[in-house]
């Protein structure tokens, strides 16, 4: 790929861009090629992005007829070789779910980007919520780990776009990237970096002969070396239960045993790498709030307000979701004495915080739906109130 | 310093437009921080329309509006709406061929947008007209940054008029900020 065509496509280094566009410009960054896809508010302008600028770079875009051809597009495409993306909102999310089990149990990397509305159902199209955390982690079918990243602004949302794709391809997994109808049409400076400044990861390319190739042996690392299809390679590749040949075991548990807990452990073994978060003024805090995505940043002029009328506020922003941040929260858990958990939902992330936090200290939620962020100020009483 | 604006109307009269001009103006040509967020009704034209911008000198943490500290208003339903939600130093800019009862507590400042622009030849730059007057009255960008941002957000071959709208809405901006508010563009302090 030719980093000179990217650069042109994208055009200015400084620009003023809506969440969607910048997560299209990250996968553009990151070497994404491929893009099929099915229109939906809010996430259109991503399509939009890619539709415009993937031609000139000679990739391809492909405008499918659903949400499951879509993500089935990708899939495909990713076993070329290329670096794959799709997006999409709740709704699509939903027809997602089995290919996304497929896209783990194939080990085939690719990046979904979900700006989130409100349902269930249509719900609230041309507006921004965060109903979908759970669905993530739990949505399609089966035992499995999934990787997800919350950018919490349209800077990030480019910047979490690449390291998607990074995530993707060491470690063969279908990564997810969560915004909302909010930060998806919110515009902000974005400032695209320059290649020094972004490591990229390409997954690893068997360089055994395809006579001793085993399409998914592992060594040390547990994620298998890849031969895109064309290169000479035989892969057989299925979403039932296979043997490091890639051939059907269905009715073996000790196959199965070792597939299902490798695709696990290939993530949890690696959470160092993997999740990310924020710590805002912890070191001395008394009341902890936790956010992730766009309420991160109504809950950092919380912390500057409650800190100027001397309470002891701090945040903890996730950016990693899934895996959950356990060892931070349970970390933290120990030093404040309450946790504030707002969620644009009716409480989905506080059950993992809950969980880590293991009765340690006192955890609330501020729940929001319909549309609104959460307002500094209600967060401000609610810590009033309850301090 | 944190500056919060708010522009209203309805679809089609270029309300995100110009806070996306206002906005690109803050944080690519002054270097200001900035975000822009707007809600529609899913109607092409005739629906509410609300875009908004907050500009600040540092790190903005709540991206949209809490109370404005300008508020212009392009259809009277917006301005019925919204003119409780300005603070009580804000002011308040009206089209006031299209905000007909404008009664406020703050200042209000009125500048027939789209009158204006029906005069440079397009009604359709009246939102442009709009953000040079709201440049003049409240100085939320400098007035290089908003041509800049302006020229850069328009189609070539509508540069000229989009500028002429410009630099016509900021000098009726000024005559009204400065009180020598021509008959078609007067602050109506009065009203408060």
């Amino acid at each position: 790929m030719d980093r000179n065509l990217i650069r042109k496509a994208l055009g200015a280094k400084v620009q003023f861009i809506q969440g969607d566009e910048a997560c299209a410009y990250g996968a553009l960054l990151a070497g994404c090629t491929f893009f099929g896809g099915y229109p939906i508010t809010p996430a259109t302008e991503v399509a939009e992005v890619m539709a415009r600028l993937l031609p000139k770079i000679g990739g391809c875009y492909i405008q499918m007829e659903d949400e499951i051809a879509s993500i089935a597009a990708i899939i495909g495409a990713s076993w070329t070789g290329a670096k794959t993306m799709t997006s999409t909102s709740g709704p699509g999310f939903s027809l997602m779910q089995e290919n996304l089990g497929y896209g783990i149990m194939t080990e085939t990397p690719c990046v979904i980007i979900n700006v989130q509305r409100s349902g269930p159902s249509t719900g609230q199209p041309t507006l921004g919520a965060y109903g979908d955390m759970m669905q993530a982690r739990w949505g399609t079918h089966g035992d499995h780990e999934i990787i997800m990243l919350c950018p919490a602004n349209v800077q990030e949302s480019l910047d979490l776009t690449i390291t998607a794709f990074n995530f993707a391809e060491r470690y063969r997994t279908p990564v997810l990237v969560f915004i909302d109808g909010e930060l998806g049409h919110m515009r902000e400076r974005v400032i695209i970096p320059e290649d020094d400044e972004i490591a990229i990861v390409n997954r690893t390319i068997s360089n055994v002969s395809p006579d001793e190739y085993v399409p998914f042996g592992v060594n040390g690392d547990l994620v298998p070396a890849f031969a895109p299809f064309g290169a000479g390679y035989h892969t057989y590749v299925t979403g039932l239960t296979h043997n490091e040949q890639g051939l059907p075991r269905a009715s073996s548990a000790e196959v199965h045993n070792r597939l299902v807990r490798r695709l696990a452990d290939k993530i949890l073994n690696n959470t160092d790498d993997i999740v990310l978060y924020e710590e805002l003024e912890t070191d001395d805090c008394e009341i902890l709030l936790v956010s992730y995505g766009i309420t991160a940043g109504v809950c950092r002029d919380v912390v500057a307000t409650a800190r100027q009328r001397g309470v002891k506020v701090g945040m903890l922003r996730l950016i990693t979701i899934w895996p959950f941040a356990e060892e931070a929260v349970a970390r933290l858990a120990q030093q404040v004495r309450m946790m504030i958990v707002s969620e644009m939902n009716m409480g989905q992330i506080i059950h993992p915080i809950r969980e880590a936090v293991a009765g340690r200290c006192d955890v609330r939620l501020i729940s929001k739906i319909g549309g609104a962020l959460h307002m500094p100020a209600e967060i401000m009483e609610a810590v009033e109130q309850w301090r | 310093m944190r500056q919060e604006i708010r522009i209203c109307g309805f679809g089609g009269q270029g309300v995100v437009t110009a806070a996306v001009i206002l906005g690109k103006a803050a944080a690519v040509f002054d270097n200001l921080v900035a975000t822009q967020t707007q809600s529609y009704g899913p109607e092409a034209r005739g629906g509410a329309a609300k875009a908004e911008v907050v500009i600040s000198d540092g790190p903005i943490g709540f991206p949209a509006v809490v109370a404005a500290d300008v508020l212009a208003a392009m259809s009277q339903e917006a301005f019925n709406k919204y003119k409780q939600d300005v603070k009580i130093d804000g002011v308040i800019i009206v089209d006031p061929d299209l905000v007909i009862d404008h009664h406020a507590d703050q200042p209000i400042y009125c500048v027939p947008a789209t009158r204006i622009a029906e005069e440079l030849g397009n009604p359709i730059v009246a939102n442009i007209v709009m953000i040079g007057a709201l440049t003049a009255v409240a100085h939320p960008v400098s007035w290089d940054a908003i041509l800049a941002s302006t020229l850069e957000s328009v189609p070539a071959r509508f540069k000229d008029l989009n500028q002429r709208a410009l630099e016509t809405g900021f000098e009726a901006g000024q005559a009204v900020a400065s009180g020598n508010g021509r008959a078609a563009a007067s602050v109506d302090r009065d009203s408060r």
